[in-house]
């Protein structure tokens, strides 16, 4: 199958820091994907190369088929930073139907997109004056609009009550269903068993990249924290570092030739 | 490039000032305040005041077009907004047109208000049209708005974006001939002067000043102010990058 998303062997420096050591992940199309790991582990970094605003040093980065940030992609993806990146000195409603316009989008459309994240009530307030989880819900809405074929959504659920982010993780689903690409992040693991596919990234590496359930079942544990926590030990252990787990089993290995 | 997005771009900044009342106000209302202060200042010498008054008219709108576009590009670098635009299909071009756009209608509006009061109430006297104050005005309106735009680059934060207006904006104002006449200056200064945007939006109010008719220097210097904007926009279209480290 055609994957949506193909890193290779990509290598990240951050001013004197090197970010991402040589990490190869694919993201297949159609599914909810979570890019979990702690802060500081690279997952902005990488998300920025997908949509193509970061320098990196070596490796590809393949979108649709597309080297990122190609200006037709522009269309293609819709990209939600960490930290909400929407004017605060504009409404909500003024802010979505701003972005719509960039993709040719009717201003029913943006108005849409305000509802869908629930939003509505709050279409005529300045952004200024949301709280933060509003806030970031309104720089959602800006990220979905256009149906673009991959979404890629930087911690979209952080701050947001438990109903509410159960509403948006059903809306993720459903976006997949209808045959979007979506790589969410997160830093709670408890957001991870609502993806269909993980990849965990810790320290720059990728530890793990399977479905929640291969994960489980490799590690011995229901818990995926808990799962985290032994892939970690076993790439640490005494052997070396554990591979990526490929469609398979999450086996502590030889070290990783780098 | 599209046109329809550059639109809507200069829309949605003119919103962003118009959510914003005291600033609009501000830029209405200071500019009378300050030429109201320089006519009585100049009460007993009202051929002065025709002079310096006539200068400032058109000197405001590049102060303070300056001022504004550093402090909102500098919003745009670290809010992530510029960073998000760039991955939408907005070219680079849309975006500075846009801000354009945007702040040469607002100046067009501080110009018509600011030069209404000071012909009407303030009993200013040109000898050239109002109309080419106004047109020089915004000349030099979307020059400050250009080098705000590109100076905004070199700023990390809105302390130091401030900063930038008395190092670029002042030397302009003490060298452009409002103080001191460019002839009496020594040489390596004049040599400065004749390298400052400043000069020009100067000689050409002054032109406007003393002659009823545009004069051709007018119009050489007009089109200097308006080709250095355009520089300065392609310099701070050089400062946008999509890909950063």
């Amino acid at each position: 199958m055609e994957k949506t998303v193909e890193v290779r062997d990509l290598v990240v420096r951050r001013g004197r820091r090197e970010v991402l050591h040589g990490i190869s992940v694919a993201v297949p199309p159609g599914c909810v994907t979570g890019l979990l790991g702690p802060s500081g582990s690279g997952k902005t970094t990488l998300m920025r190369c997908l949509v193509g605003v970061q320098k990196f040093q070596s490796g590809t980065v393949t979108v649709l088929g597309r080297p990122a940030g190609t200006p037709e992609l522009r269309h293609a993806v819709g990209y939600l930073t960490q930290s909400p990146s929407i004017y605060a000195d504009l409404t909500v409603r003024e802010n979505a139907r701003y972005f719509a316009s960039l993709y040719s989008l009717s201003n029913a459309e943006a108005d849409r997109a305000v509802h869908d994240v629930g939003l509505a009530d709050a279409a005529h307030q300045l952004v200024s004056t949301l709280s933060g989880g509003q806030h970031s819900r309104a720089s959602l809405a800006c990220a979905l609009l256009g149906s673009p074929r991959l979404l890629v959504l930087d911690e979209p659920t952080v701050g947001q009550d438990p109903v509410l982010r159960d509403d948006l993780w059903r809306q993720f689903h459903e976006l997949a269903k209808a045959g979007t690409t979506l790589l969410v992040s997160s830093h709670v693991m408890d957001e991870a068993a609502r993806c269909d596919r993980l990849l965990l990234i810790r320290d720059g590496d990728l530890i793990a990249d399977d479905t929640p359930d291969a994960i489980r079942t490799a590690t011995g544990t229901s818990d995926l924290e808990e799962a985290f926590l032994r892939l970690i030990r076993a790439r640490e252990a005494g052997s070396g570092k554990a591979q990526p787990t490929q469609e398979g089993k999450a086996q502590p290995t030889q070290e990783r030739s780098s | 490039m599209s046109l329809r997005i550059t639109a809507r771009t200069a829309r949605r900044i003119l919103r962003q000032l118009s959510h914003d009342r005291r600033t609009v106000a501000m830029l209405l209302v200071i500019p009378v305040l300050l030429l109201t202060l320089l006519r009585y200042l100049f009460d007993s010498q009202p051929l002065l005041f025709d002079r310096i008054g006539l200068i400032m008219l058109g000197v405001f709108p590049f102060i303070v077009m300056f001022l504004i576009t550093s402090v909102a590009m500098l919003r745009e670098r670290t809010s992530g907004t510029l960073e998000r635009l760039l991955t939408t299909p907005l070219h680079k071009l849309d975006m500075l047109l846009g801000y354009g756009l945007a702040f040469a209608l607002a100046a067009a509006v501080q110009a018509v208000v600011v030069a209404g009061v000071a012909y009407w109430f303030l009993g200013l006297d040109s000898a050239g049209s109002p109309w080419l104050v106004g047109l020089i005005a915004i000349g030099n309106a979307v020059l400050g708005m250009a080098l705000g735009l590109f100076f905004s680059a070199f700023a990390r934060s809105e302390f130091q974006a401030v900063q930038f207006m008395p190092l670029i904006v002042l030397p302009q104002a003490l060298l452009c001939g409002l103080f001191v006449p460019r002839e009496s200056m020594v040489g390596w200064l004049q040599a400065i002067s004749r390298a400052m945007p400043l000069t020009y939006a100067v000689q050409a109010l002054t032109e406007v000043g003393q002659h009823a008719d545009p004069t051709n220097l007018m119009w050489r210097d007009l089109g200097i102010i308006f080709g250095l904007a355009i520089v300065a926009l392609f310099l701070g279209a050089a400062t946008l990058r999509r890909r950063t480290g």
